[in-house]
């Protein structure tokens, strides 16, 4: 009797404990009973996840316009924003069991490549997308493509650039347009440095959009046109040589939280805890809703090259939108899609209610982008002079299926070891690069 | 009474009326219920899981690649999960058996005063959610000189630390965390034990003239054995499946150099995050064979398989 309990025991356990590991999956694969697309009251139903509220709010403000162009073909958009990782996981459960997919939903540039795997479970765009190529910035696509087919869409460009606190640089005597290349970037934080006290600028080491945007400017990546790790090649190592010279010598910190999305790090800033940031555009957000006490204290700019005359910016970050094959109404799926995209219309508004850098040139010159908004009253007017400057140096990264991986390790192993701990950059690099390539 | 019988079963119909008092098939009814959740959310699961662990799976291109999944387990990331769950696990050990022991004997003894406003404070924080208290311990326990933490070590002195972002203080969180959240529902077992101990005991014991000490030693732990067995089986399995925890003091999941990495968060990273379910598989299984190992020797060392008393 007593043996049998205890191997009942200890089986019932043991299986529970197994349980509860598939169950922290498990629980977001429930299948969406609303999925699909019953047309109620003459509208047929679309439903859309996000991870970002702004973008929730966007698509529906998008959808009513939709529907007073297209009374014909109108949509009742059922938007939805979950919390980051499990909206991912959500759709690639849903994606990977065949049931329970929106229609339309983001997906963050990062996680992309997961959902090309095998045979892709979404849309091809190519109807709506090849007209538009020749009128947007084709990078934004083409990072969100397999064998010629395009699968998403993104909100921005995501240039990155540089924003400075010019009261601080002021202080120091430094004129931002001054600073062309890195080293003079080093030379004019040695200034602020002694003039203020504080940091020239501050670096991530739990996320990557200091060093990637640095080593991509300069046409190196972090994994190639095929996949292949490059983390450890030259430029790189110098780029993080770079950076960790400027942390041992303080004019650069390791950003408070670890990287630039942290609740200490907007708090650290709001205090003009740094002198700049080196970001994408689309972190200007960022400063309108977290950092108010910058207001008009800060200038953007292109960010230094590495040599005079080399490239200045790169295309950071991003979210591309796609249809689900799962849905039952692709084809108004992607043609709404398009209209919330990539129409002239859309990508005005994408700058007006989002703040991004929209992957329709033309309308960075219209008339509606030096429109009063709480963009141009926070950064001044002439926020897109510097977009139209970079406009042909804004190169792409490399996104394929080794990329998540790469860009994981370099998060959480190598810059921390590089900016945090300080151990040697070429080493780092080297050892993060060999564990990727077994 | 036969007559009785025929007679009900000309009024009923007589299929439905045989197969309803069917005495050869009433227990198989009763027991379907859970038969059926067992097959259809545990043994179809866990059956799938096995095939899963050999397969590549990708939508529309799975595939048999052997013991490749298992043979990618061989990483220093795994290693590290490992590691760290096994860390994790010992330290709660150390932890959550003897200090809900002591404090389950001063709750049960008749001069403490205030028994149950303890008992119940003691038990509150298992009623919270880890979500709220991984929350909660991660602004604690936050590297700025103004988190809480920070300020009291700061009364003694000792500088500001970075709490997570160091493996040994990263540990101490982890495990401080548990201890706050289990060490109610482990007094809960204890004081259970401790009130099943026959009071006589006690009173044989006085009057053989043994001190509090010897009584505690004699009477109270042989005793509590079976209790403390119960408590160390359902402890490794929680050291060992921990997970909320780390993820949500790591921003999901994503700590430095994988300091709080645990092997139910790998199976999230590489299973879920990673679209990689055949290599998620692969490291459930090799977590149950862990498991499972474990607790059968601890089990067999603590005797539950002798037979007989």
């Amino acid at each position: 009797m007593k043996k049998a309990h205890g191997l009942m025991l200890a089986t019932t356990l043991l299986l529970s404990s197994l349980a509860t590991a598939c169950s922290s999956g498990g629980e977001t694969a429930k299948p969406d009973a609303n999925a699909g697309g019953a047309a109620a009251g003459g509208k047929t139903k679309l439903q859309f996840w996000t991870f970002n509220e702004l973008h929730q709010k966007y698509f529906v403000s998008m959808a009513e316009a939709w529907n007073k162009a297209h009374p014909d073909k109108a949509i009742q958009l059922e938007a939805s924003t979950l919390p980051f990782d499990d909206m991912h996981n959500k759709l690639l459960v849903a994606l990977q069991s065949g049931t329970g997919a929106p229609d339309i939903s983001d997906i963050e540039i990062s996680k992309f490549p997961n959902y090309l795997k095998g045979t892709p479970q979404l849309a091809e765009l190519n109807t709506v997308v090849e007209p538009e190529l020749k009128n947007i910035v084709k990078s934004r696509v083409d990072i969100y493509s397999k064998d010629g087919k395009y699968y998403g869409i993104d909100y921005h460009v995501g240039a990155s650039v540089i924003y400075y606190n010019k009261e601080m640089l002021d202080k120091a005597g430094v004129n931002p347009d001054s600073i062309t290349t890195w080293d003079e970037f080093y030379e004019a934080g040695k200034k602020v440095v002694a003039a203020t006290g504080k940091p020239m600028i501050t670096f991530e080491a739990t996320d990557p959009f200091s060093f990637w945007p640095m080593i991509a400017q300069q046409g190196s990546d972090i994994t190639d046109k095929d996949g292949k790790v490059t983390l450890d090649n030259e430029k790189n190592i110098a780029v993080l040589q770079y950076m960790q010279k400027l942390v041992k010598e303080k004019i650069a910190i390791v950003a408070p939280g670890g990287f630039h999305h942290a609740e200490e790090y907007y708090g650290f800033m709001n205090k003009a805890g740094a002198a700049s940031i080196a970001m994408p555009m689309w972190y200007m957000g960022r400063f309108t809703d977290y950092m108010p006490d910058l207001k008009g204290k800060l200038v953007i700019k292109p960010m230094p090259a590495w040599t005079k005359g080399g490239n200045r910016s790169v295309g950071m970050g991003g979210t591309g939108t796609a249809v689900t094959a799962q849905s039952k109404n692709k084809e108004l799926a992607a043609e709404f899609l398009a209209f919330a995209k990539l129409s002239k219309e859309a990508n005005i508004q994408i700058w007006k209610q989002l703040g991004f850098d929209p992957i329709r040139t033309e309308v960075w010159t219209a008339p509606e982008l030096k429109e009063d908004n709480k963009f141009t009253q926070y950064f001044g007017k002439d926020i897109f002079d510097v977009m139209i400057e970079i406009k042909d140096e804004i190169g792409p990264i490399n996104v394929n299926e080794k990329m998540p991986e790469v860009n994981d390790e370099l998060k959480k192993t190598t810059l921390f070891k590089a900016l945090n701990d300080m151990e040697d950059p070429a080493k780092v690099l080297k050892e993060s690069a060999d564990q990727l390539r077994k | 009474m036969k007559n009785h019988t025929v007679a009900i079963q000309a009024v009923e119909k007589k299929r439905s009326g045989s197969l309803a008092y069917n005495q050869r098939l009433a227990p198989y009814v009763f027991v379907a219920p859970f038969l059926i959740t067992f097959i259809l959310f545990f043994a179809y699961p866990v059956a799938s899981t096995v095939l899963m662990s050999f397969q590549e799976v990708l939508p529309g291109q799975t595939k048999f690649i052997g013991f490749d999944n298992y043979k990618k387990l061989l990483n220093p990331t795994f290693y590290k999960a490992i590691a760290n769950s096994a860390k994790y696990t010992v330290l709660t050990l150390l932890v959550l058996i003897p200090l809900p022991l002591v404090l389950a004997v001063f709750l049960n003894s008749t001069f403490m005063r205030g028994k149950n406003f303890f008992r119940s404070t003691l038990f509150v924080p298992a009623l919270t959610s880890v979500v709220v208290a991984g929350t909660v311990f991660k602004l604690v326990f936050s590297e700025l000189d103004s988190a809480l933490a920070n300020t009291f070590i700061g009364f003694f002195g000792i500088e500001s630390q970075k709490w997570l972002g160091q493996s040994s203080t990263a540990l101490l969180v982890l495990v401080l965390l548990a201890t706050w959240r289990w060490l109610g529902v482990n007094i809960i077992y204890f004081l259970s034990g401790l009130q099943s101990i026959p009071t006589e005991l006690y009173e044989s014991a006085d009057i053989d003239g043994a001190n509090t000490w010897d009584k505690f030693v004699k009477i109270t732990l042989p005793l509590l054995k079976p209790v403390t067995i119960y408590v160390l089986t359902i402890s490794i399995y929680a050291g060992f499946a921990m997970f909320t925890e780390s993820y949500m003091l790591y921003n999901g999941n994503r700590s430095p150099k994988d300091m709080g990495l645990t092997i139910v968060g790998y199976i999230y990273q590489q299973g879920l995050e990673k679209n990689n379910l055949g290599l998620g598989s692969a490291i459930g299984l090799t977590l149950l064979g862990i498991t499972m190992f474990i607790n059968l020797v601890q089990l067999k060392i603590t005797g539950q398989f002798r037979k007989g008393d």
